[in-house]
């Protein structure tokens, strides 16, 4: 891999974001909406449940790391989106570029804008609503590490559909999120769920990051084998969506799609 | 040789949009990609740029197999194409730069200030590309194709839609550079003026093959045809009548 092709997506990604103040509210002002609801009804749930218990870091700090997740995964998908919405994939692909080194783009990419969007986050929960950011103690990083590379995953499979089936797909995309969040157990204990949503959720990283959430906050501390399962299987998550998106990219090359990318299919 | 293509193929089920055809361009050769509409230019332009995977056959540039050695091969490359512009959401300075990075370029301000300058972009340097003419697009286009002093420089049409003056200057710049480095360039035009007083040698494509080649000066007679645009139209409705002789 070339640093400067990398670092060429970057730019080209950075020049927009710079440019475009569309772009640019987007990366924190949905994020800040959010917290401002839930921090509310965080603080409301605290004055009518039974003392002893504060929703504030159960259901606040659930949301923040949630839309965290959703953070990353719609900033691989945007700046994918990106050369499909300027039709840029000829270009783009008609170069030294390897298809590693425009993901890896995508990644560096939406690590600065999700590292945006969690800052303001986590200074809004804590300064407005007092969301005592230490209280998941060490763990709150591999917790964000599983998040994030689940958004990553999640967002290169994104731009993989969006690639094989045509620009027209990308709604497709935006949902994914809310799709997953039934399963993860993102406000909830998994047990809450049927067998086989049960069975489902334990093949989600993200849901082993909010049970161990939940455990923290009982004063059960965190299992450390639960940060394992996560960990490995994200790793999987990981892999299997650059193969599949090497699948599609293939495909694409073979039918030349990624040529006559407007056409949505050359059949 | 800059270019060395060999019975490639490229098929869709029965259909064979490109038919074994073979070519090389030569160094400081410009070379011509004649042909109807449906012909095969693009397809074969889309298979050299690696955007597109052959059926069969090969593909070298500068001795470097492209199915193997593609990062190489393209980094050797570049191309211009009408239907292919720059974002139209970046500025022409912005996308020069981007592209710039992706080429591996060194000593990249000093190249894109030397191309803003040669192909008259430097008031525009600043605007986004989405709002220049298409003749101004086309420039900025040109500019990205020479960024890494290519090898191999692809133009599909790349005067379709500037107007006769600045066509004439884009030609000469072209020639230039094709003509007086290390490189040569493969031109596809539907304008048969231009393709004679620029190309050194002409491939007529016709339904996926080769159907003709030669000086694009001598061509039209050995044919029996009076010049470049009468042998044309003459591959375009009569091919048979062309390959029975």
């Amino acid at each position: 891999m070339a640093f400067k092709r990398i670092a060429a997506i970057v730019l080209r990604y950075f020049y927009l974001v710079r440019g475009s103040f569309a772009r640019f509210l987007p990366l924190f002002a949905w994020v800040a909406v959010d917290i401002i609801l839930w921090g509310f009804i965080s603080r409301y749930l605290n004055t009518v449940a039974a003392p002893g218990f504060n929703f504030v870091p159960a259901l606040l700090g659930a949301v923040l790391l949630w839309d965290f997740f959703i953070r990353v995964m719609q900033g691989v998908t945007t700046a994918f989106f990106e050369d499909v919405w300027s039709r840029n994939f000829l270009n783009v692909f008609a170069t030294p570029l390897s298809i590693w080194e425009y993901l890896a783009g995508l990644v560096v990419s939406t690590t600065t804008t999700s590292a945006i969007g969690l800052a303001v986050m986590l200074a809004m929960a804590s300064a407005i609503f007092g969301l005592p950011l230490l209280i998941y103690g060490w763990l709150a990083v591999p917790f964000l590490l599983v998040l994030f590379l689940f958004g990553i995953a999640l967002g290169i499979v994104g731009a993989a559909i969006v690639l094989r089936l045509g620009p027209a797909a990308e709604w497709f995309v935006w949902p994914i999120p809310a799709l997953v969040s039934p399963f993860a157990g993102v406000f909830y204990p998994i047990s809450t769920l049927p067998g086989w949503m049960q069975s489902i959720a334990r093949l989600l990283p993200p849901s082993y990051v909010f049970e161990s959430l939940r455990s923290i906050l009982s004063g059960g501390g965190a299992p450390v084998s639960m940060l394992f399962c996560a960990g490995g299987l994200v790793l999987f998550d990981v892999a299997l969506s650059c193969w599949i998106f090497a699948r599609v990219y293939r495909h694409a090359v073979r039918t030349g799609l990624i040529a006559r990318y407007s056409a949505e299919s050359i059949t | 040789m800059v270019l060395r293509v060999t019975a490639l193929s490229k098929s869709y089920g029965d259909v064979a949009a490109v038919d074994r055809i073979s070519f090389h361009v030569r160094r400081n050769e410009i070379v011509g990609l004649l042909g109807p509409n449906g012909a095969g230019k693009t397809t074969t332009i889309n298979m050299i740029l690696g955007v597109l995977e052959p059926s069969g056959g090969s593909i070298e540039i500068q001795g470097l197999n492209l199915a193997r050695r593609r990062r190489q091969a393209l980094a050797r490359t570049n191309f211009a194409a009408v239907y292919s512009p720059l974002p139209g959401n970046l500025t022409v300075y912005q996308n020069l730069r981007v592209f710039g990075l992706i080429y591996g370029i060194s000593d990249a301000a000093r190249r894109i200030e030397a191309l803003l300058e040669e192909f008259d972009l430097q008031r525009f340097r600043n605007v986004r590309c989405g709002v220049l003419s298409s003749g101004e697009q086309t420039r900025a286009s040109l500019a990205k194709a020479m960024l890494n002093n290519p090898d191999l420089l692809l133009l599909d049409e790349p005067t379709a839609s500037l107007d006769p003056s600045t066509a004439r200057e884009v030609r000469r710049k072209i020639r230039a550079v094709a003509t007086h480095g290390k490189g040569g360039a493969l031109w596809t035009s539907h304008n048969m003026y231009e393709v004679e007083d620029v190309c050194h040698r002409v491939l007529f494509l016709s339904r996926g093959r080769i159907l003709l080649e030669g000086d694009p000066k001598t061509l039209p007679r050995e044919h029996g045809k009076e010049n470049l645009e009468e042998l044309f139209i003459t591959v375009a409705r009569e091919p048979l009548s062309l390959e029975e002789r």
